[in-house]
């Protein structure tokens, strides 16, 4: 077993995702299969090779810092689910007791 | 009216300009043939009528004044993952329902400028993962040569609605082979471009060091058109390339005596469909005929392709999916705080397969397990670009089967993951090296399945690829439509 379900459990959290039994015991068994699968990269001598980040070789790329077009609120927020004027609306960020 | 699927754009383009037909017309011509065909196939998510009619007056218009362009008229299916403005793009994911994008991606606002008609929003796997469309949280898009069977994916919609005639055209997005791929099942024509060469601006992110858009087409004219419209460096998208635009159709047709076609053994192995093969190795044979000669090469990293890609592409998605959390778009599912609304959102809101993809890239992204999976995939990733580098010295263009096989029943394969990932063994090495590639139809098996011959040219070569493709093409005079739609 590469992985276990307290494994998938704790990342499911960093990825702000809530999964119920049967799918902690689905995604671990699949998962682990497929990283036993990946197992296979570690027979490749990789000594002194860089990572390819992007199949391109183009390095920083500027461009000055204009206002170009300008969204208003309508555009700009008019897509939330919940909002109050040109701010959107979420639950508590802080804890409260 | 029925010819006119059997013509190129640049056909239709001519009776238009010579007011032997309308763009109304045209457009009301695949408005019917939806209605009347897509209920069986279902590519289409959401069909646009009145913005289509309202194009299709404005193209005419266009046409009368003589400020056409290339595309002007000619009416398109969209897959819904390029942002429209005005126009809800789902990416058929039921977290994104409801969205209504204010702005158009680059490449939509290059066919508006062309004045193209857009008639509807067409299926996809959700978030462009997948490889037969059945992780459309929609609906699942059946392949027009058989319905039973998948039409492959991510762009399984948009290759089912070109082969079956539901447009004259269409984009799709490859990130690890969809458009190649679903290309090769539906019998289109599919080019993914070298990584940069279209703009990913209005792309919905899936993994951005391998997403490009291309263009879906029943010919490579057609192909070649469409790229020479979307293609360019775009200021909006910082890893677009900036050298200029070729016309794609000049070397159309040009004799491929000479070019050298590298022949890869590593794609030429068991477990290819024997029909796929001896289809494939025909297509080398005619351009052989054609004055080309074939060589053998090797891609010697192409079996860790899979790996790679499966650490690399669910990484990055696992970061570009990070936005859906129910705050500024799309579906939200409240909470007693902000963390429990963006665990119920997300997981009521995301299909299974985007979130097992979403735990496997935060998982090999995780402290302790980075080095050993993200940074050595992109080390591997380097030593496969390198791989293609090698083999570009001697040859000029690489032929490659697309897919081990041709379309599989609906459902045969979604109960293992691993299965349908190596189902993209061909096509992935491309995308980790940022290389052009394109699939062409190249026969079909015993059930009439079509089958596709990819063909990779170096970065920016596509005017090359298009060109041997051209030269296949008109050679082997395959059926583009099954006759169940004509």
């Amino acid at each position: 077993m590469k992985i276990d379900k307290a494994v998938v459990e704790h990342v499911a959290h960093l990825a702000r995702l809530r999964l119920d039994p049967e799918e902690i015991e689905l995604y671990t068994q699949q998962i682990d299969r497929i990283l036993e699968y990946m197992d296979k990269l570690n027979s490749i001598d990789t000594t002194g090779i860089e990572p390819t980040t992007h199949a391109v070789p183009l390095g920083n790329v500027f461009r000055r810092d204009e206002v170009n077009y300008n969204f208003q609120v309508e555009e700009s927020v008019g897509n939330a689910p919940d909002r109050l004027g040109s701010f959107f609306k979420v639950p508590p960020i802080i804890e409260v007791d | 009216m029925e010819e006119i699927l059997h013509k190129s754009i640049r056909q239709v383009r001519d009776l238009l300009k010579k007011g032997e037909i309308t763009s109304v017309e045209l457009t009301r011509f695949y408005l019917d043939r939806i209605s009347k065909y897509d209920d069986r196939i279902k590519a289409y998510l959401r069909v646009t009528e009145e913005m289509a009619m309202r194009m299709a007056a404005d193209a005419d218009r266009r046409i009368k004044e003589g400020t056409d362009g290339d595309l002007t008229g000619i009416p398109f299916g969209m897959k819904d993952i390029l942002c429209t403005r005005g126009v809800e793009t789902t990416c058929a994911s039921q977290i994104l329902r409801g969205f209504v994008p204010p702005y158009d991606a680059t490449v939509i606002r290059k066919l508006n400028e062309s004045g193209y008609v857009h008639l509807g929003r067409i299926n996809m796997d959700e978030f462009a993962m997948g490889s037969s469309t059945e992780n459309s949280s929609f609906q699942v898009t059946r392949n027009p040569w058989d319905l039973d069977r998948i039409p492959g994916g991510s762009s399984g919609g948009s290759t089912a609605a070109a082969a079956a005639g539901l447009c004259a055209a269409t984009l799709g997005t490859d990130t690890g082979g969809s458009i190649r791929q679903p290309s090769a099942l539906c019998g289109t024509v599919g080019l993914k471009p070298t990584y940069g060469r279209v703009s990913r601006y209005g792309l919905v992110a899936f993994a951005s060091s391998l997403d490009q858009i291309g263009p879906i087409t029943r010919s490579v004219e057609d192909c070649a058109v469409l790229l020479k419209v979307i293609a360019g460096h775009d200021p909006m998208d910082s890893t677009s390339i900036p050298e200029g635009v070729p016309d794609y159709a000049a070397d159309l047709l040009k004799d491929v005596k000479g070019l050298r076609i590298g022949m890869p053994k590593e794609y030429f192995i068991e477990g290819v469909d024997q029909d796929v093969l001896g289809a494939v190795e025909g297509a080398l044979r005619v351009l052989e005929r054609l004055g080309a000669t074939v060589v053998p090469v090797s891609l010697p990293h192409t079996e860790f392709a899979v790996s790679v890609y499966y650490i690399i592409c669910t990484a990055e998605a696992s970061s570009n999916l990070a936005r859906y959390d129910g705050v500024k778009y799309g579906m939200r599912k409240e909470g007693k705080d902000i963390v429990d609304m963006y665990k119920r959102t997300r997981s009521q809101g995301f299909g299974k397969e985007v979130k097992r993809r979403i735990i496997l890239g935060t998982y090999v992204l995780s402290s302790g397990y980075y080095d050993a999976y993200y940074r050595k995939a992109g080390q591997v990733r380097t030593l496969m670009r390198r791989d293609f580098d090698e083999a570009f010295t001697q040859c000029d263009l690489i032929a490659t089967p697309v897919s081990p096989t041709c379309a599989f029943k609906i459902g045969e394969k979604t109960d293992d993951p691993l299965t349908m990932y190596l189902s993209d063994i061909f096509t992935i090495p491309i995308n980790l090296a940022g290389l052009p590639a394109l699939s062409l139809p190249c026969g079909f098996d015993g059930k009439g399945l079509p089958i596709g011959l990819q063909i990779i040219g170096r970065p920016l070569g596509e005017a090359l690829i298009l060109q041997a493709a051209s030269v296949l093409e008109a050679e082997m005079r395959l059926k583009k439509i099954p006759d169940a739609f004509l």
